[in-house]
C-alpha cells in the first residue's frame, strides 16, 4: 500500500459500514489501537541534524526500521528524541521516502554509502522510483565491476590448495603471478617474433650466385629455415598442449579464439609434413603457408592493446556492418552510373559494372590510384560526386567506433592502474601495519593482564613464547594503555573467554596451519576436555595446550591478504589474527560470542574489526544472528580454507 | 549516400513544430480547492481539531489539488482490495460522498461523511447507508438497485473464494435482504422500513458500532 493511501484507511474502514445491513453474519471484533498515540511530532536526530515528522508518517512503512518498533532502540530518554549516528545527507532522501512514498537516489552520493544507509534503515533499493532508478542501476553496475576487478586482483595471491593444473592455468593467463610464468611468457613471445621474422625473411632475395637470378633466402638456405620453422612449431605445439591440459574447461578452451589461432598457426607445418611433394597439391600447399602469418596474432596474448582493439571491433560489429552496407550501396550506385557515363568514350577502362567497382572503391576511399580515370565530362562530374560522398560515408561510423575503443581502453587503463603492483603493495602494507599495531597492542596487554590474573598458567605460556619478538614485547609490557584501549582489550578478552579460543598472529597461524593441515581437527573444545578427563578448567586448558601445538587454526588468517581490502568496507569484519605466543586454548576458529559490533572503542583506525561471528562461519548473509552458544560453537569445515566474508 | 539522404530527411522532420496536448491538461489540474476554516469544520462535524488535522494531512497528501475526482477515488479504494475489482462499489461510494453531485469530493464532503459514519448516531448512519443503496435517489430501494450493490460488493471479493462464488449468490443475498427489510412486501424498501428493520437486528446494530474508534 502506498504511503498516502495508508492515510485513507480510516476512510475505507468507515465506508465499510455500507456493508453492514447487507451482511448476514456478525462482524469480527475490530482490532484495538493499543498505543493510543495521538499523532505527535517525533524528533529524529541524525548526527546532530534534527528532523521532525509525524509519527504517522513513519508508520506508513511498518517493515522498515523507522516504521517499526526497532526505532525504540535508538530512543534517547533525556532528550526525548531518536538519535541515529548516520549520515544526515542520505537520511534526507530516506525521510522523504516516508513523506512522499517515493525513494530518490541523489546523484552526488556514493553508491555504496547509499546502499549501506538503505540497508541500515531497512529499505530495499528496488523501490527507488523510476526517475532515479536507471542512474542507480548504472552506478551499481559500475561499482560491481570495480569490485570484481578488485577481486580478481586479490585472487592473485596464492591460495595454498590449488592443484597443479590450476596453477598452470593461472600462470598462463596472468604471467605476473610467478617468475616461471614470466619466463614462459617471454620465451613464447620471442619465438613468435622469430617465427614471423623467419616467414618474412624467407621471401627476401638473398645474394645471388653469379650465374643465377636472385633467389629468395628461403630457397637458398632451405635447411636452416626448415630447422627454424620446426623449432618454432615445436614450441607452439608444446605450448598449445600445455594450455589444453591446464584449461579448466577444455571444450570451452578449444572453442576460444586464441586457441583457434594457435591451431591455425601450427597446422600448415604438419600438413606440409604429411603431404608429399606432389605437384597437384603443391599449389594448395603454398596457400597453406599463408596461414603461417596467423602466428602474428598470437601476439595478442602478449599485447593488451591488440586485445582491446579486437574487443572493440567485436563490440562495434553493428557500426562496422552499417559502414559496410552503406559502402556497398554507394559502390554499386556509383559504379553503375560511371559505367553508363563512360560507355560512350572509346578505350574506356570501364568495361563492365564490376570493373567499375574498383574505380568506385578507390575513389570513395580517396585513394585515387589513377589506373582508371573517367574521360567524359559526365563521367568526371559523377566521379567527383563519388569522391565527395565517399568521404562522408566513411567518416560517419568512425566516431562511434572510436568512442567505443576509447571507453574500453580507459576502462582497461583504470584496471591497470589499480593493478599496478606498487600502489597496491604500499596500500596493503600500510593497512597491515595499522592492523597489526592494534592487534599487537591487545596481545601485549593481554599478556600483561594475564600475567596478573592467571598466575597458574604462567609457566606454560612462557614456555610457548614464540622465539621472535619476545624481547621487544617484554619491553612494551610496561607501556600504559589508555582507557579506551583497555576497554577494547577487555572486550576481546571476554570474547576469547566466551569462545574458549584465542587470537593468534599470522606467522604462528601459518605455521600451525601447515602443521595441522593434515590433521582432522577435533572439533569441540569442551568435548576434548571431557575426553581428556581432566579435572579443573584451568588444568584442562593446560593439557589441551599440549595437545595442539602452536596456534592458529584460525581458518581465516590465510585469507588475510585477500580480505584486507574488504575489511575496509565492513564494519564488523573478520576476526583479527592477533599475536600470541601461547598455544592456547583450542583454536578452532572463530566462534564468536555475541559481540556487538559497535562496541569496538576503536583506537587506531577504523580497520580494527570486531569479529562478526556468523559472517565468518557461514557463507550466508551477515545478518544471521550470532549463535550465542559459546560451549559448542558450530565450526566451519577445517578443510575449507576460504571463509567468505561478504563485503557489505 | 544513403546516409547522406538520411541525415537530410532527419533535419526536415525536426523543423516541424511539436504540438503538445499537455497544455490543455495542465489547465484543468491547476484547479485547487481550499477547505473552509478549521473552526467551521469543527463545528459542523463531530471531530476535534486534531482529528481534522490528521484527516486533512492524509487527504492533502493523496490529492494535493484539494479535490478528489472519481478516478482517483476508485484508485485509492482499489488499493485496499487488491483481490477483486472495487471500482463499482467505489463508484457508489463516490456518489454517496459527493453530496453536491458535481463529480468531485471536496474535503468538506469527505469530512462530513466520515463524521456521520464514525461519530454519528445510529439513525444518521442508517440514513447514510440508505442513501448509499438508493442509487437513483428516489427514496426507495428496489431489487435492481440492491442487486447492483450486492454484486459490487461481491466483485470486491475477486475470483478466488472459498466456497466458490456461484452466479446466483448475489440474487439469493438480495432475496434474503428483501425478506428481512421489506415489511409490507411491496417490492421496495423505504427509509423507515429500512431503519426499523435494522434496529430490530442485533447483529447490524452491533456492527454499526464497530468502527467507532477508527480515528
Amino acid at each position: 500500500m502506498a504511503a498516502g493511501v495508508a492515510a485513507w484507511l480510516p476512510f475505507a474502514r468507515a465506508a465499510a459500514i455500507g456493508w453492514m445491513p447487507v451482511a448476514n453474519l456478525p462482524m469480527p471484533v475490530a482490532p484495538t489501537n493499543k498505543n493510543k498515540h495521538q499523532d505527535e511530532l517525533i524528533i529524529l536526530n541524525v548526527s546532530g541534524r534534527r528532523f521532525q515528522t509525524w509519527r504517522n508518517t513513519l508508520d506508513r512503512y511498518p517493515d522498515t526500521l523507522l516504521g517499526s518498533s526497532e526505532k525504540e532502540f535508538f530512543f534517547n530518554e533525556e532528550t526525548r528524541e531518536y538519535f541515529f549516528d548516520r549520515d544526515p545527507d542520505v537520511f534526507r532522501s530516506i525521510l522523504n521516502f516516508y513523506r512522499t512514498g517515493k525513494l530518490h537516489y541523489p546523484r552526488y552520493e556514493c553508491i555504496s554509502a547509499y546502499d549501506e544507509e538503505l540497508a541500515f534503515f531497512g529499505i530495499i533499493p528496488e523501490i527507488i522510483s523510476d526517475c532515479c532508478y536507471e542512474e542507480y542501476k548504472d552506478r551499481k553496475r559500475e561499482n560491481t565491476e570495480r569490485l570484481m576487478d578488485d577481486l580478481e586482483d586479490n585472487k592473485d595471491s596464492k591460495l595454498p590448495n590449488m592443484t597443479f593444473r590450476e596453477t598452470m592455468w593461472r600462470a598462463f593467463e596472468n604471467p605476473h603471478t610467478s617468475t616461471m610464468a614470466l619466463v614462459f611468457y617471454y620465451v613464447t613471445g620471442f619465438f613468435i617474433a622469430i617465427s614471423v621474422i623467419t616467414n618474412v625473411v624467407e621471401t627476401v632475395p638473398c645474394g645471388s650466385t653469379p650465374n643465377q637470378r636472385d633467389i629468395p633466402c628461403g630457397e637458398r638456405y632451405t635447411e636452416a629455415f626448415f630447422c627454424m620453422d620446426t623449432a618454432c612449431v615445436m614450441i607452439f605445439t608444446v605450448e598449445y598442449l600445455m594450455r589444453l591440459f591446464a584449461a579448466p574447461s577444455r571444450y570451452r578452451f578449444m572453442r576460444s579464439v586464441m586457441s583457434i589461432i594457435d591451431v591455425v598457426a601450427i597446422l600448415p607445418y604438419y600438413i606440409g609434413l604429411v603431404m608429399t611433394n606432389n605437384e597437384d597439391v603443391s599449389g594448395a600447399f603454398v596457400t597453406l603457408r599463408v596461414f603461417r602469418v596467423f602466428r602474428i596474432f598470437k601476439f595478442s596474448r602478449h599485447s593488451q592493446g591488440l586485445r582491446i582493439l579486437g574487443y572493440t571491433l567485436k563490440s562495434c560489429a553493428s557500426e562496422l556492418g552499417f559502414l559496410l552496407f552503406s559502402l556497398t550501396m554507394a559502390i554499386i550506385i556509383f559504379a553503375t552510373v560511371m559505367f553508363y557515363a563512360e560507355k560512350g568514350s572509346s578505350s574506356s577502362k570501364f568495361t563492365s559494372i564490376p570493373a567499375s567497382f574498383w574505380y568506385t572503391i578507390v575513389t570513395m576511399t580517396t585513394l585515387g590510384y589513377g589506373d582508371m580515370v573517367p574521360k567524359t565530362i559526365a563521367g568526371k562530374i559523377f566521379g567527383s560526386i563519388c569522391s565527395l560522398s565517399g568521404v562522408l560515408v566513411i567518416a560517419l561510423p568512425v566516431p562511434v567506433i572510436v568512442s567505443n575503443f576509447s571507453r574500453i581502453y580507459h576502462q582497461n587503463q583504470r584496471a591497470d592502474k589499480r593493478r599496478a603492483q606498487k600502489v597496491q603493495k604500499a596500500r596493503l602494507a600500510r593497512m597491515r601495519i595499522s592492523k597489526s599495531g592494534s592487534s599487537t597492542a591487545f596481545l601485549h596487554s593481554k599478556r600483561n593482564g594475564l600475567n596478573q590474573s592467571l598466575e597458574l598458567t604462567l609457566p606454560y605460556y612462557k614456555m610457548k613464547l614464540s622465539p621472535q619478538g619476545s624481547l621487544e614485547e617484554d619491553q612494551q609490557m610496561k607501556k600504559t594503555t589508555s582507557l579506551l584501549e583497555s576497554q577494547h582489550h577487555h572486550l576481546l578478552h571476554c570474547l576469547e573467554k566466551t569462545t574458549n579460543h584465542e587470537f593468534v598472529d599470522e606467522r604462528l597461524y601459518e605455521q600451525g596451519y601447515l602443521q595441522t593441515a593434515l590433521q582432522n581437527f577435533p572439533s569441540r573444545s569442551p568435548s576434548l576436555s571431557s575426553e581428556e578427563g581432566i579435572t579443573g578448567t584451568c588444568c584442562s586448558r593446560r593439557t589441551k595446550k599440549n595437545m595442539q601445538p602452536l596456534s592458529a587454526t584460525h581458518t581465516h588468517s590465510h585469507t588475510h591478504n585477500l580480505q584486507e581490502l574488504s575489511a575496509l568496507h565492513i564494519q564488523c569484519g573478520e576476526q583479527q589474527p592477533l599475536n600470541t605466543s601461547r598455544s592456547s586454548l583450542n583454536l578452532m576458529s572463530d566462534e564468536s560470542g555475541s559481540l556487538n559490533c559497535k562496541s569496538s572503542g576503536l583506537v587506531t583506525t577504523a580497520i580494527i574489526s570486531i569479529p562478526t561471528p556468523p559472517s565468518n562461519n557461514s557463507r550466508a548473509s551477515p545478518d544471521a544472528p550470532p549463535p550465542p552458544n559459546p560451549d559448542a560453537p558450530p565450526l566451519p569445515n577445517p578443510g575449507t580454507d576460504v571463509v567468505k566474508i561478504s563485503a557489505l | 549516400m544513403g546516409a547522406v539522404v538520411g541525415t537530410l530527411t532527419m533535419q526536415t522532420r525536426q523543423r516541424r513544430p511539436s504540438r503538445d496536448k499537455v497544455d490543455d491538461d495542465l489547465e484543468l489540474s491547476m484547479v485547487c480547492h481550499r477547505p473552509e476554516g478549521l473552526e467551521q469544520l469543527e463545528s459542523q462535524t463531530n471531530f476535534s481539531k486534531k482529528e481534522l488535522q490528521v484527516l486533512y494531512r492524509g487527504f492533502k497528501n493523496e490529492c494535493p489539488s484539494g479535490v478528489v475526482n472519481e478516478d482517483t477515488f476508485k484508485q485509492i479504494y482499489s488499493q485496499f482490495f487488491p483481490h477483486g475489482d472495487a471500482s463499482t462499489y467505489a463508484h457508489y461510494l463516490f456518489n454517496a460522498f459527493d453530496s453536491s453531485h458535481n463529480g468531485s469530493i471536496k474535503f468538506e464532503d469527505f469530512v462530513t461523511a466520515l463524521s456521520i459514519l464514525l461519530r454519528g448516531t445510529t439513525t444518521e448512519k442508517l440514513q447514510w447507508t440508505f442513501n448509499l443503496y438508493d442509487i437513483n435517489r428516489d427514496g426507495y430501494i428496489n431489487k435492481e438497485e440492491m442487486t447492483d450493490i450486492v454484486k459490487a460488493i461481491y466483485d470486491m471479493m475477486g475470483r478466488f473464494t472459498y466456497p466458490a462464488l456461484k452466479t446466483d449468490t448475489p440474487k439469493q443475498h438480495v432475496d434474503a435482504f428483501f425478506q428481512k427489510m421489506d415489511k409490507n412486501r411491496d417490492g421496495v424498501v423505504t427509509l423507515d422500513e429500512f431503519i426499523l428493520s435494522c434496529q430490530e437486528d442485533e447483529n447490524i446494530m452491533r456492527s454499526l458500532q464497530l468502527f467507532e474508534n477508527v480515528i
